[in-house]
């Protein structure tokens, strides 16, 4: 995992602008407020916040899917370089064949009017990568035996199938043109548990397989700590703390981190009440907080948070976190509740 | 322990479609004491929603109860025999009176042109005796305790202006204002954010506490079960196939299915164990497997037995049952894993 660096995300900004004013400008809302981090070649990253922390928008942002208003993300598969803040739309064209996304609902993504062969391969007939229709055929069996889909399924469609079947499809879909950068935005979010492991494993085997690096959003802390190599996590549009898996998990610096951590309902039933409770809600991204953005919610708040930005500091290896007193707190922590 | 709550026993529900009679329901029993939270695990299609809509009589009209089925509500003033109830003006007992319900999707649930106020007030008028302005008085203080603040301002606002997490609230207080004897609760917390939902959690078990009332707890989340429920019953394909006490089902799970559940969960305090997923996938309800529902899926299952014979409850410690051939082996297995 040391090798080079595939995406960097330089203080990037996602703005969007609330319906129009006669006098004066407009409130902006700032899903994503100067976010910076870097993914290795070959990572599984995970990225993970409440709603409305920004995390699906910085995924879209590195898609190119939403206007991006400030700040860069570079990109470097080794094949080819951009600024995917001011891509060109020819490089774009090129672009969307490397940067794929996989959605949350399989229901709601594949077309009912489509068959499983013809989903697979619109990809290939869009971005023109195969020139014949046996040579389209052979690239999505290929991808269709990856993704364990059956080739009798092929001439099928989507009604037909089960939840993590057609998850299993949108996944092929996203494969099929070889990208090296995938963005999977919940992808497991809406799949009963006996399937969801099973998509796990199935994007860990292919992301090994076929060399992608992954950005893998998700609410769910115990999914993203048995996937991603490295984590980050996402409060009103910043980021409050990045570190590897293992150290996230044993050694939360942020509170915000710490309190996802501890709400994860246990499965042991005899370990309630160790939990250390938010209060409130996350306040809306149009209006947040002063300050450090979480102080409105953190048990541990001070003056200080209330008019100091905290600044992004490294704590270890690695370990990135922005509060004021990470310090004061890591010595004070309890070890993470069994989940 | 006296009488149960509620009694059901042998509940059989099939649905009259265009492609013939499903059964979503097989005939299943279960009792709810009074002050008892029973956990309904299932995954999607398990038919645990539907069984809890029979309890209120609030499945669709192509409903068809089996000729044995009995759901009984036993009050004060003597039990309700709730299948056997005919006129709508008789269900309201099941509807809101002695039972209430909480739906997963609150801003579904709430009526987006009528305040909040306003349906918590017509509720009261309909199942309780208390004039308009008492009626107002009593939910205002609902409101305050479920947490919401300033209640006197927030019963004029429309669910729209409420987050998630309020709305929740809301529907919690809603559905306890009228101090019904058996919550149901249908995946409560599902659609809200971990910290969100741990809040929620604390809140109904507090409430629990306090007017002493029964809950059907329904959720496909085995950690919410295991921190909120006293017993638990795990249903597939519209069995029940294991129950008992919340402790000894999650620590010596008896049904290979059970079994698998807890596998294919992820575990934060063991990031290395894999995942291990439940092969397979759920059959549709159209093509129900002969013998036992589970043989389809099963790693223990015996050719010749599991696909022709169904299998009975199999009683493992007192009031702990599994109905599966094997089941004493795989309690014994897990003993042994678990010392």
């Amino acid at each position: 995992m040391t090798s080079s660096t595939h995406i960097s995300v330089k203080d990037i900004g996602v703005h969007f602008t609330l319906g129009r004013r006669l006098i004066g400008k407009p409130p902006v809302l700032r899903a994503v407020d100067g976010v910076s981090l870097d993914i290795p070649k070959g990572c599984f990253f995970g990225l993970v916040g409440e709603s409305g922390s920004g995390k699906t928008t910085l995924g879209r942002a590195m898609l190119k899917a939403v206007p991006i208003t400030t700040g860069h993300i570079k990109y470097d598969d080794g094949d080819v370089q951009y600024d995917i803040a001011t891509i060109g739309k020819d490089e774009l064209k090129d672009y969307r064949s490397r940067a794929q996304l996989i959605f949350q609902d399989p229901y709601a993504a594949l077309s009912p009017r489509m068959t499983v062969r013809d989903i697979i391969a619109e990809p290939l007939e869009v971005m023109g990568i195969t020139k014949t229709r046996e040579e389209t055929d052979n690239r999505v069996r290929e991808i269709a035996a990856k993704c364990r889909l059956n080739l009798e399924h092929l001439r099928r469609f989507p009604h037909a199938f089960s939840g993590g079947q057609r998850q299993r499809i949108s996944i092929a879909r996203a494969l099929v043109c070889e990208p090296k950068f995938i963005v999977a935005d919940e992808s497991v979010a809406a799949l009963d548990v006996s399937i969801q492991a099973d998509i796990l494993n199935l994007l860990k085997q292919l992301q090994q397989d076929m060399d992608i690096t992954f950005l893998f959003i998700s609410h769910d802390l115990s999914v993203v700590a048995h996937t991603c190599d490295h984590v980050a996590v996402m409060y009103l549009g910043r980021l409050v703390e990045t570190a590897p898996t293992r150290s996230l998990f044993n050694a939360p610096r942020h509170p915000y981190t710490k309190a996802l951590l501890s709400a994860i309902p246990s499965l042991d039933p005899d370990d309630a009440g160790r939990a250390q409770r938010l209060s409130g809600e996350i306040p809306s991204p149009a209006n947040p907080p002063d300050g450090c953005r979480f102080h409105t919610r953190c048990p541990h708040a001070r003056e200080k948070c209330k008019i100091d930005v905290p600044k992004w500091r490294q704590m270890a290896d690695e370990h990135f976190v922005s509060c004021h007193y990470a310090e004061e707190l890591a010595e004070a922590s309890e070890p993470v509740p069994a989940g | 322990m006296t009488k149960p709550l509620m009694s059901v026993k042998d509940l059989t529900i099939q649905f009259r479609t265009d492609e013939g009679i499903i059964t979503t329901v097989n005939e299943i029993s279960f009792d709810i004491a009074p002050g008892e939270v029973l956990g309904l695990v299932g995954e999607s299609g398990s038919g645990k929603s539907v069984s809890a809509k029979a309890l209120m009589r609030l499945n669709a009209g192509n409903a068809i109860y089996g000729p044995k089925s009995s759901i009984v509500l036993n009050l004060d003033d003597g039990p309700v025999d709730v299948l056997a109830l005919r006129r709508e003006k008789d269900m309201q007992v099941v509807r809101g009176g002695a039972v209430s319900m909480i739906f997963q999707e609150p801003m579904a649930s709430f009526a987006p042109a009528i305040s909040i106020g306003d349906q918590m007030v017509e509720q009261l008028l309909v199942h309780t005796n208390m004039s308009k302005k008492e009626a107002r008085e009593h939910s205002i203080d609902m409101l305050a305790r479920v947490g919401i603040s300033e209640p006197s301002k927030r019963i004029d606002q429309y669910a729209f202006e409420f987050s998630g997490g309020m709305r929740q609230r809301a529907m919690i207080a809603m559905a306890l204002s009228t101090s019904p004897k058996l919550l149901i609760a249908d995946e409560p917390t599902t659609a809200l954010d971990v910290t969100i939902q741990a809040q929620v959690i604390d809140l109904m078990k507090e409430l629990v506490d306090e007017y002493g009332m029964g809950i059907l707890f329904i959720t496909h989340d085995l950690g919410v079960i295991a921190q909120t429920a006293d017993r638990v019953a795990v249903m597939y394909l519209g069995n029940v196939i294991e129950t008992g006490e919340v402790r000894d089902v999650i620590r010596h799970p008896s049904h290979p299915y059970t079994k698998g559940l807890l596998n294919a969960i992820p575990h934060l305090h063991d990031l290395d164990r894999p995942l291990t997923p439940v092969p397979g996938d759920i059959p549709s309800p159209l093509e129900r497997p002969t013998g036992c529902v589970f043989h389809t899926r099963c790693a223990y299952a015996i050719p010749g037995k599991c696909d022709r014979e169904i299998p009975s409850p199999n009683t493992m410690s007192p009031g702990h049952t599994s109905a599966c051939f094997v089941a004493k082996e795989i309690h014994n297995n897990e003993a042994e894993a678990v010392a």
